[in-house]
């Protein structure tokens, strides 16, 4: 039983790793295998360097950083809602992320200072936290979370869309709206050391909750008789959840479903239980957006086809087949 | 010292007043049965006892004010089932029993032999061991309900709180629970269940306490609670009564006329 976890994690390992390489080697650019890993690893080889550090290597590390994160934040506030339907999108950052960095585009201050994008998405998360918190209260039950994160995610999506509606012009409109697909173009490594502290932070928090999901597993009365505090449950998965897929959403938009899939999909291979869950989650993740990030590039080079229109178009049907099988076992 | 010590317990969930100066002190060694009619407190004072409820009074457990203690000491004094058999996810019925043992465990502390074999006594006690590796959402409601007794039991506390165990039961496995608690607490652990089956209670609870309106109407041997009037006044039912080589036999055979109209 154990071996067979270690096994599945390794796979995973490898999986992420093998499409991390590929990532690395996808691209207009038509570049020689060896040639492009010498010159990422050695710095030597003027342009081609520069294509692989500036260009690619942050984008195959934001796939990684931004799909572990999605994946892991999605096992835990399953775990800590006891719902397989919870995504990170419910509590209501993403969308408070995204309008974040529409204000941003809105407003013109990202022409002016190009930080200023992510800063404020980061911004929109960390106030979506606190109205959520607010609103649950302390020791809240699931329900009340849940309905904050609609609350909050509605009232973001509202403002986002009357920044649409008062757009100067058609031109930032199409902006706010390309950004919001998801996507990881022309991402620099500034966007990587301006996420990865958030997110590796947010990851540190989510980790640790892995043994409290497994008492919640019975509820949160026997879980809080074994010892766990159900008020810091709530605070670590809100704040991780906000740190690393606010971050996340920061650098890249909006990216659905995977959050959503990924847990579902992996959970009957750890048995169901919640602190398994977590790392194999996170790798699933990565794999998940480096394997849509790369296909992006090879399905339709030029025309930037956006990652998260990707994710969307694969996962929902996906989806569907889900709930479809879920159905029928119930029946 | 007694195990536990409550002493004007009030309770108070909006404006309605659910306990109301309760005071009990339970030694190590007893089985109490918790009873009373639906709405009377039990699963309150159950609840209260454990820390899960804000409360005012005092709950001293182990000779420490329950207030002092941190989660995890607590949970190591006291184990609870909750009435709910709520079973989040398809872990096996084996995972389950050994999420018991989490506030022994170290953050990072792996499964080690003696958490095996608390798990396989737990196991062998509420006669689960069939369906070990099954996965425990999928087991009938009383299968779940022993599997559950079991988790508690495998956090190996002084103190088992119990809300309804013998809810969903069969009459063998009512039996069986009932002569596991009363071992258990001869051996280890002091039991406090709550239940509506007086019968049960009668013959196996070394102590009961009747509730009533969120307070204690009666408390001692079973024959001293469960008399005519007691019954009569708290449940509103006559009973049929008799002591007998095996214990006191307790029948509700009608509801009386107050109550029927």
């Amino acid at each position: 039983m154990k071996d067979r976890y270690f096994l599945l994690l390794a796979c995973l390992g490898l999986l992420t790793l093998v499409l991390f390489i590929l990532s690395l080697l996808t691209g207009p650019a038509s570049l020689c295998v060896s040639d492009s890993l010498h010159a990422l690893l050695t710095g030597r080889g003027d342009a081609i360097v520069l294509v692989m550090r500036e260009i690619r290597l942050p984008r195959a590390l934001l796939g990684v950083l931004i799909g572990a994160s999605l994946g892991l934040s999605g096992a835990v506030l399953q775990g800590y809602l006891r719902n397989p339907l919870a995504e990170p999108g419910l509590l209501g950052i993403s969308a408070s992320a995204s309008l974040g960095a529409v204000i941003a585009i809105y407003t013109g201050l990202s022409l002016v200072f190009p930080l200023a994008l992510p800063l404020m998405a980061l911004a929109g998360a960390v106030i979506a936290v606190f109205i959520v918190q607010m609103l649950a209260g302390k020791g809240a039950g699931v329900l009340t979370i849940i309905l904050a994160g609609v609350a909050v995610s509605s009232l973001a999506g509202a403002m986002t869309s009357l920044a649409l509606n008062l757009s100067p012009n058609p031109f930032a409109a199409m902006e706010v709206v390309y950004w919001m697909l998801g996507s990881l173009t022309d991402r620099s490594m500034l966007h990587v050391q301006l996420a990865a502290p958030f997110i590796l932070i947010g990851w540190v928090l989510l980790f640790s909750l892995g043994r409290s999901l497994d008492a919640l597993t019975l509820g949160s009365d026997a879980a809080a008789s074994m010892g766990v505090s159900i008020k810091r449950v709530q605070w670590l998965a809100i704040l991780g959840t906000a740190a690393s897929v606010g971050a996340s959403t920061a650098v890249s938009g909006a990216i659905g479903f995977v959050g959503l899939i990924i847990p579902h999909l992996l959970r009957p291979l750890v048995g169901s239980q919640p602190s398994k869950l977590l790392p194999v989650s996170a790798l699933g993740g990565a794999s998940i957006i480096l394997a849509a990030d790369i296909l992006v590039r090879i399905i339709a080079p030029g025309r930037d086809l956006k990652l998260g229109v990707l994710t969307a178009i694969v996962g929902a049907p996906f989806f569907l087949w889900l709930v479809f099988r879920t159905r029928r076992t119930a029946l | 010292m007694s195990l536990l010590h409550v002493s004007d317990l009030q309770v108070s969930l909006g404006t309605k007043k659910v306990l109301n100066g309760i005071g009990l002190a339970v030694e190590k060694g007893e089985f109490i049965g918790l009873i009373g009619p639906n709405g009377a407190g039990k699963s309150t004072l159950l609840k209260t006892i454990l820390g899960l409820i804000a409360s005012s009074g005092n709950i001293i457990l182990n000779g420490r004010p329950s207030s002092s203690l941190s989660l995890l000491e607590r949970a190591r004094l006291a184990a609870y089932l909750p009435q709910e058999r709520e079973i989040g996810w398809a872990i096996s019925v084996e995972r389950l029993i050994m999420l018991g043992r989490i506030p022994h465990k170290g953050a990072f502390a792996a499964i080690d032999p003696h958490d095996l074999l608390v798990v396989d006594a737990a196991m062998r006690r509420m006669d689960v061991e069939a369906f070990r590796h099954r996965s425990a959402q999928e087991l009938s409601g009383g299968e779940k309900a022993r599997v559950l007794i079991a988790r508690a039991m495998a956090q190996e506390a002084p103190l088992l709180l119990a809300d309804e165990p013998t809810a969903g039961l069969d009459p063998a496995h009512q039996i069986g629970l009932m002569q596991s608690f009363a071992q258990m607490a001869k051996e280890s652990s002091t039991v406090i269940a709550s239940m509506h089956d007086l019968g049960l209670a009668a013959r196996w609870c070394t102590r009961l306490v009747l509730i009533h309106n969120g307070q204690i109407v009666a408390d001692g041997a079973p024959k001293i609670v469960l008399t005519r009037a007691n019954l009569h006044q708290v449940f509103g039912v006559e009973v049929y009564l008799e002591a007998t080589a095996q214990g006191l036999i307790v029948q509700p055979v009608a509801m009386t006329d107050s109550k029927n109209g």
